[in-house]
């Protein structure tokens, strides 16, 4: 599970590191994802795993969209109007996905990855496991473009700096819409593994969005390879909170950990902030 | 506001509830004051000083769960109740304010979030209190002011409210004309340069946001008091903190009769999509709240209040301000 | 002879891999004007935040009127009687030039009256007199730093640090800035002033101090400061031999 945060996380890294903005509609774009790879297979036949790049393409869309119709307005605007408009987004897709589609649970029948699997005593379920390998392999090719890849390379540039990048000749504007269509496309491939073995509803994005701050917070705003790290960290966490206190309270246990590690170390374990 | 129309304004304020006595269009005007003063106290912490706490919600309980406890519990007047509310919330917030004033921008915000999730989740799981079932205010009758109950009459809490709203406005005019006044300003635009001009900014922040934690709890009181039942679900969610933002946001943060201004926009609104769509206005209505959200952040994040600023035109450059005789150039 | 105003020794500050200053020991007296030059990257404007509290030194001491004052908070270290100005100039931009001043002058009163008095004769004593309604963010780079003088002012510092008077401002405002800074030297007040504008500090500076990567290579009189073969090589150039 851990990989699948960190997946969700380095959209929400990346956005932040290149425009110093948190996009608190994270979680819904997530939400979003899910419902997109829910209707592939219910109107399709689309298994999610299939499903992924689809996911991906639209939410890069909405990414993309985001970007141009809203973000773009509020870059120079005052923190607050920064933090309204995404929080803003958030409220308007949450409830428009109760309006659209009801608040009624879903779920993927039958998916192809089911079961379980053995290791040596302990039972991991399929599902999982197969997110969990996706999900590595999108943070490996993440990892790939961004370090080897020219446009990857120009938006590492334009994170570390706005001014400097520009003067080299690379196009911010276009920069920063890139980041916003990567980080939807990340947390579209997320939200279509998920699929396979959650929930889908309205409201499914929250407790989601969190662990993203925190997996975002940890790993170091800004860098994509400690968010990796810091994913698996804050599933890890998660789990033993699962296991060690009753349920309703894992969530407060992973909010302190935000907590302390936004006051102790606001770099992050790996963050060059 | 010119004087005239402001003594008549407050006249038919005052009269309203002899004039109309349906009701409906009583709670509507309470539901204005309330959201007022609840967006007023919002308005100290966020608009002045510039903290953005998305978490508020939280004060409302403990203001509303704490005099419903005393009253069940220990037959204690709600007016008392309301006191002791009041200051639980002030202690809260400065254990809250602690760790999370530590905090800049975004990440404050989310801090704030995360804190007001905790508490619903620990109320929520809180036996004592009622957990999930909530807790009902004990009838009492006949009606009394010592237990701030009235079941046949709206009248009372009306003036009730208004009397809140007033506090509210009063402590923030206050604030605004004192020392704490400017210094919050000046944290808001860049909390550093003020240190170096000997600004003690922690123990600001903690000020403003005891005034209003404590503010904000009254305001649960008075809930409690009013619909005579409270569960997690309707005084400690989110959507109410959100809900208080975009109150003060709509009308103006940073202004003193902003807040009131979004209230009076908002609430009846409210109202009435909830009267005209019945069970799925419940999504809708915040779905607009979400548009209005937006539409605010980027087109006039300075509220209704920036836009009558702009309509008016060239006024004084930097606006609202009565106690500067020396702006008059 | 009376502990100075001002004593800093052996502030050592590393940025990762970067030292901004390295071992840096010298005394301010109380009414003295000392100069800071250096290249860019020098370190001055850390040694500043250093003395004034917004970063904490890894090692190293500052003590004012020979108490400790390592690693106070910046509005500690301004009710010591230090105020400081900043090379990317900071006014509260909604406020006006007056409210802006006020900020300072509260740290003497509650009263806001009496605040707004002590701030609307700073601002006149820096010659923003009749500009004291105006919006921060309407004022120019020259009024803007005359604007953040008087705040500091307002505090009524006996060490006011200056960083970069003169930069950003042109060449016909500069004389005003430095009569400014003079007057401000007679009241009594010491000042420590980071100027790039050699000019300028010759002409006003009784000592001047000078960084290069982060260490002290000079400290003592103008006359020689320029004869002092280290600094030439660094920073003068040859043509201020004089």
């Amino acid at each position: 599970m851990g990989c699948v945060y960190a997946l969700v996380a380095a959209g929400l890294s990346l956005i932040f590191g290149l425009m110093e903005l948190v996009n608190f509609a994270h979680g819904e774009f997530l939400m979003l994802a899910m419902y997109v790879a829910f209707f592939a297979w219910s109107l399709a036949g689309l298994d999610p795993v299939v499903g992924a790049p689809v996911a991906a393409a639209v939410l890069g869309a909405v990414g993309w969209l985001t970007y141009h119709g809203l973000i773009r307005r509020v870059l120079a605007a005052p923190m607050l109007a920064q933090i309204f408009a995404t929080f803003g987004l958030a409220v308007f897709l949450r409830n428009g996905a109760q309006f659209a589609f009801g608040v009624d649970f879903l779920t993927v029948q039958d998916p192809w990855l089911a079961g379980r699997l053995s290791l040596g005593g302990l039972f991991l379920g399929l599902p999982q496991v197969g997110a969990s390998v996706v999900a590595l392999g999108a943070f490996l090719a993440l990892y790939l473009f961004l370090s080897r890849s020219e446009t990857g390379l120009a938006l590492t540039a334009t994170a570390q700096d706005r001014q400097a990048a520009s003067l080299m000749g690379i196009d911010t504007q276009r920069m920063f819409a890139l980041g916003w269509v990567i980080g939807g496309a990340c947390v579209g491939v997320a939200g279509a593994l998920l699929a396979t073995f959650f929930y889908i509803y309205p409201d499914v994005g929250g407790p989601f969005a969190l662990l993203a701050y925190v997996t975002v917070a940890l790993g170091g705003f800004g860098n994509v390879p400690g968010t990796l790290a810091a994913g698996i960290v804050v599933g890890l966490v998660e789990a033993l909170a699962g296991l060690l206190i009753p349920p309703a309270f894992k969530y407060s246990v992973v909010f302190a950990l935000y907590l302390a590690v936004v006051l102790w170390r606001p770099q992050g374990l790996f963050g060059r902030f | 506001m010119r004087r005239a129309p402001a003594a008549l304004l407050l006249l038919a304020v005052l009269a309203f509830p002899l004039v109309f006595d349906r009701p409906f269009p009583r709670h509507v005007m309470i539901m204005i004051f309330l959201y007022g003063a609840l967006a007023t106290a919002w308005n100290i912490l966020a608009g002045y000083c510039g903290q953005i706490s998305l978490g508020h919600a939280v004060y409302f309980g403990i203001g509303a769960y704490t005099s419903t406890f005393l009253v069940r519990e220990a037959a204690l007047t709600p007016w008392l109740g309301m006191l002791v509310g009041a200051a639980l919330a002030v202690v809260v917030s400065q254990a809250i304010g602690y760790p999370v004033f530590r905090l800049r921008g975004h990440y404050f915000a989310i801090a704030t979030i995360g804190f007001g999730e905790i508490v619903q989740t620990a109320v929520l799981n809180w036996d004592l209190v009622g957990g999930a079932r909530g807790l009902f205010v004990p009838i009492k009758r006949p009606d009394s002011l010592l237990n701030l109950q009235f079941h046949d009459s709206k009248a009372v809490y009306y003036y009730l409210a208004l009397g809140l709203l007033a506090l509210a406005l009063g402590a923030t005019r206050w604030i605004e004309r004192s020392r704490r006044g400017y210094y919050f300003r000046a944290i808001k635009e860049d909390q550093d340069a003020a240190a170096s001009l000997g600004v003690r900014v922690a123990r600001e922040k903690h000020a403003a946001m005891a005034a209003s934690a404590a503010l904000t709890a009254l305001g649960g009181t008075f809930w409690a008091q009013y619909v005579l039942f409270i569960d997690p679900e309707s005084v400690f969610p989110l959507s109410l903190s959100i809900l208080i933002c975009l109150v003060a946001v709509m009308g103006g943060v940073g202004s003193l009769w902003g807040p009131l201004l979004g209230a009076v926009v908002l609430v009846p609104l409210s109202e009435g999509t909830r009267v005209l769509l019945g069970g799925t206005g419940k999504a809708l209505d915040l779905l607009i709240y979400g548009a209005l959200i937006m539409a605010i952040a980027v087109f006039q994040p300075a509220g209704l209040m920036g836009l009558m600023r702009q309509l008016r035109g060239r006024r004084a450059v930097a606006p609202r301000r009565q106690a500067r005789p020396e702006s008059a150039a | 002879m009376s502990a100075p105003l001002l004593e800093v020794r052996g502030l050592t500050k590393r940025f990762g891999g970067v030292v901004a200053n390295r071992d840096v020991s010298f005394s301010v007296g109380p009414g003295e004007l000392v100069g800071v030059i250096g290249p860019n990257g020098a370190g001055k404007s850390t040694l500043f935040d250093l003395i004034t509290g917004f970063t904490r030194p890894d090692a190293g001491t500052v003590r004012i009127d020979g108490r400790d004052a390592t690693g106070l908070r910046p509005d500690q270290i301004c009710r010591l009687g230090l105020g400081r100005t900043f090379q990317k100039l900071r006014p509260f931009h909604e406020m006006t030039a007056l409210e802006n001043v006020m900020i300072g002058a509260f740290l003497n009163t509650a009263d806001v009256a009496e605040a707004r008095a002590a701030a609307s004769a700073a601002l006149a004593s820096v010659g923003l007199g009749d500009r004291i309604a105006v919006q921060a963010r309407g004022l120019s780079t020259g009024q803007r730093k005359r604007l953040e003088l008087a705040r500091a002012l307002a505090t009524r510092p006996r060490l006011l640090l200056l960083d970069e008077v003169t930069g950003g401002v042109d060449a016909g405002a500069i004389p005003g800035l430095v009569a400014l800074v003079r007057d401000l030297h007679a009241r009594g007040i010491g000042l420590i002033v980071i100027e790039h504008n050699m000019r300028v500090i010759m002409d006003i500076a009784q000592r001047i101090v000078a960084l290069q990567l982060g260490e002290i290579i000079a400290d003592g009189p103008p006359t020689e400061i320029t004869q002092d073969r280290r600094v030439i090589d660094a920073y003068l150039g040859e043509a201020w031999r004089a």
